[in-house]
């Protein structure tokens, strides 16, 4: 029998609980449908769930097992829950992130005036791994660089909600934000019943609707395209999904081809032009002509024709940049300059290792902080310092030494929790969010996103590929 | 349509079928044992004969014992056309079709895997084996079915169907091909109840039985092998299954079927008019044994020119570049003839 009575909120902020016995407003009527169930079934409805998800084959690849490995993605059935003030707020601060990070990145590519006016230290953006020389005095369709943007946020424990990473590569995670709903509705209908639920289902339409409006206005039903690596690459199952769910063709490089001055696709009936790709390759590997000349998976001169305007790639080319975990500590800066207004959602304080003095505090406290790498993402290249041990941190101290430009530190925020089913009750995990921004004729921020779980008690790494679990995520209606 | 989608839309429903009829020739085989008379062995070596991988098997499996030829045929992963294999490949192709397929049979492919990988499958084929295989032909009709009631029927759909009926073409003549390789107790015996037995495992591991008896009502060979090879509506016989992928193959390119357009409509074009105006007693006065292996050699080249129509790429811009087949040749050519 699982109850919540016996739910230990920890002393950390929950997203469920104001305290062990007080659900928050929000979850009022979640928690006394929970409550009200029979004996054992919110367990078998957690493993109709499981068994649905294995067999619908929603799985994503673990790089590092052997080749292939296919995992579900774990899901917890009890949704989080984020009221209507709390999302306005959110959707509001992200609109504005996002619109000036655009506005950041074509000013690097032209005339940088923000390294001018000494807003941002221009050895930094020289030295930014995702800096791209070839995109410079780049004009992409509509002006717009980061069309699709996964923020990822956390809430530390005195309830302030943070921007953690901006995710303005190729963010994923979407497609289990759509499926999480789905499965939701199928194995667990009643908790829906009067709870307001904003609903995610339209996303391929918003997504379809952007691509399409990358196309100049003369071409008529422009051919989108989703870019994969293949069926090995992590997200294969998601590139396949939103190909499906907005009925466009799902591409590999090798499907690709430029001729006369065009992108196009191999079919039974030979060469077909393609208008827009919404790629989900790295700039590395996007134009072996241009980029990593080792790449297998991209097109030749894919870059050439994207430059003559005639196709259109979502994300731009060279829009990473704006991810760099360093700059990241100065998007409150950007958007000051560009907006002349101040952030909505703030950043998490970041030590920027480049900064002698802040180097010296970073080495001085590693036991406190969280240290990550500029241009890992996936939870990799990350130390937790109260975490780690003696000697992992020492070991993380010489590679910062060796290349402090790599390495910013935030202090280990104590993220918020929800409870989830562990066995035969429930416990606290903490937890992130991940919105989705759309960037195109405006700006479209879904009401939802991932909330990923850490699943190992304690732990605050939340990646899939670190064996974090997902659930749905409920934004209420006003 | 792309032409790798295409391929491996082509080699998903050929993986599926192909896997089916494993399921079937052990099932004619695991029939025909039970019936045989008292004091006679079992013989399973024809079987591994029939399927064109009696080297591999050699390697690895010292005898031909129906445990060790079950174990080849059904769950070796070192196999390519163990029934496990065959569903990695169709799930694998599907996998990166996914977004052209209908989820149902997404699904179906997925649940299909899963039952074959499943820990318990081993024992539920020894315990009782006919349900397994059963349960097999079940899945993939299953996975047949949604896909002609949940999948348009365009390009994508007839690559489907003519992966299906010339894997199916090929495999019905391989079952007919089993009974050649099976001994009898002595040349005596040819025509009598053992005999006729034996012809009758045929006719069902093909599901074909009742519909015989409907046509031809005594179980005679020549009428078994008419029945199997040259009927027209009987919907595993090899004519039946060359019109079905001749439909689909006129449809693709959309030249009138009679006609041809691509090598691929000219081979099998050829290969059905053979069939059509066949005489069932030449066949078999020309030895049927000859016949169908040179029949899957025809049938290979009709394999290898539609890959060559469709799925190859073109070349671009003076270099020509040859894409691979999403399917490794050793597979796509397990099929070249034998030599017995």
């Amino acid at each position: 029998m699982i109850r919540f009575d016996a739910y230990d909120t920890g002393g950390f902020h929950d997203e469920m609980f104001l305290s062990s016995s007080q659900p928050r407003p929000g979850a009022r009527l979640l928690e006394q449908k929970i409550e009200s169930l029979s004996d054992g079934e919110l367990l078998q409805r957690q493993q109709a769930a499981e068994r649905a998800l294995l067999h619908m084959g929603i799985t994503f690849n673990v790089y590092g097992d052997s080749a292939g490995t296919e995992r579900i993605f774990p899901f917890d059935i009890i949704p989080r829950i984020v009221e209507a003030s709390e999302w306005e707020w959110v959707e509001r601060g992200l609109k504005q992130r996002v619109y000036a990070l655009n506005l950041f990145i074509n000013d690097i590519y032209h005339e940088q005036k923000i390294i001018k006016d000494k807003v941002i230290p221009e050895g930094l953006i020289n030295s930014a791994r995702s800096f791209r020389q070839a995109c410079v005095g780049l004009n992409p369709p509509r002006g717009i660089w980061c069309h699709i943007t996964g923020t990822d946020l956390v809430r530390d424990s005195d309830g302030q909600i943070y921007v953690l990473e901006d995710n303005l590569r190729c963010p994923s995670g979407v497609s289990y934000v759509l499926e999480n709903r789905q499965i939701m509705k199928r194995t667990f209908p009643q908790v829906f019943e009067a709870s307001r639920v904003r609903p995610v289902d339209d996303y391929p339409s918003h997504l379809l609707d952007m691509l399409q409006y990358l196309s100049p206005d003369y071409v008529q039903g422009p051919t989108v395209a989703v870019l994969t690596p293949g069926i090995y690459n992590s997200a294969y199952f998601e590139h396949s999904f939103l190909a499906q769910q907005m009925g466009v063709e799902l591409v590999e490089g090798r499907d690709l081809v430029v001729a006369d001055g065009l992108v196009q696709m191999r079919t039974t009936k030979g060469l077909q032009r393609v208008d827009v790709l919404y790629r989900r390759i790295d700039d590395d590997f996007l134009d072996p002509t241009v980029f990593r000349s080792d790449s297998m998976i991209g097109v030749p001169g894919l870059l050439e024709v994207y430059k003559a305007g005639r196709v259109a790639l979502a994300n731009a080319p060279g829009t990473g940049v704006a991810d760099d975990k360093v700059l990241y500590a100065y998007v409150p800066k950007i958007i000051k300059y560009y907006l002349g207004e101040d952030s909505v959602i703030p950043n998490v304080p970041t030590y920027v290792c480049w900064e002698e003095k802040e180097l010296a505090y970073v080495l001085a406290h590693l036991d406190q902080l969280v240290v990550k790498a500029a241009n890992e993402s996936g939870g990799y290249g990350m130390l937790v310092g109260p975490h780690a041990t003696a000697t992992q941190r020492e070991q993380f101290a010489r590679l910062i030494q060796a290349n402090p430009r790599n390495y910013i530190a935030q202090p280990t925020l104590a993220l918020s929790r929800v409870p989830v089913i562990v066995d035969d009750h429930f416990e606290g995990r903490h937890v992130d969010l991940r919105p989705y921004i759309l960037y195109g004729k405006d700006i479209y921020v879904l009401p939802g996103g991932l909330t990923r779980v850490a699943l190992k008690k304690g732990s605050l790494v939340v990646n899939s590929s670190q064996g974090g679990v997902s659930n749905d995520t409920w934004v209420l209606y006003e | 349509m792309l032409s790798r989608v295409a391929d491996s839309l082509y080699w998903m429903s050929r993986y599926i079928e192909r896997a089916e009829n494993v399921a079937r020739f052990i099932d004619v085989n695991l029939h025909m044992m039970l019936d045989l008379p008292v004091g006679a062995t079992e013989q399973w070596a024809p079987l591994v004969i029939t399927t064109g991988d009696d080297t591999p098997f050699a390697e690895r499996y010292k005898v031909t014992t129906r445990e060790n030829v079950i174990q080849f045929l059904t769950f070796d992963k070192e196999n390519p056309n163990s029934i496990i294999s065959c569903l990695r490949g169709a799930r694998e192709n599907a996998r990166s079709v996914r977004e052209i397929i209908s989820s149902e049979m997404w699904e179906q492919v997925n649940t299909f895997y899963l039952m074959i990988t499943d820990s318990a499958a081993g024992e539920r084929v020894e315990e009782a084996p006919y349900d397994f295989f059963r349960a097999i032909k079940m899945a993939s009709h299953l996975f047949e079915g949604l896909s002609n009631a949940t999948m348009s029927h365009g390009d994508g759909w007839h690559f489907c169907r003519l992966g299906r009926f010339l894997e199916r073409a090929d495999k019905t003549s391989r079952i007919l091909d089993v009974k050649y390789f099976i001994l009898l107790p002595s040349v005596a015996d040819v025509g009598t109840p053992f005999d006729d037995i034996q012809w009758a495992a045929v006719l069902r591991s093909t599901s074909a039985f009742e519909m015989y008896r409907k046509r031809f009502h005594h179980l005679t060979p020549d009428h078994i092998v008419d029945f199997l090879l040259l009927d027209r509506e009987f919907p595993r016989s090899i004519h039946y299954c060359l019109i079905q992928a001749d439909e689909s193959l006129h449809a693709v390119s959309g030249s009138p079927v009679g006609t041809f357009r691509n090598p691929a409509e000219q081979y099998l074009g050829q290969l059905r008019a053979e069939l059509a105006y066949a005489h069932v007693k030449d066949v078999i006065g020309a030895g049927l044994h000859e016949f169908l292996d040179a029949f899957q050699t025809k049938l290979n080249v009709v394999g290898d020119s539609i890959f060559a129509t469709f799925f190859a790429s073109q070349p671009i811009g003076g270099t020509v570049t040859v894409k691979e087949s999403s399917q490794p040749s050793a597979i796509s050519r397990q099929h070249s003839s034998q030599t017995a």
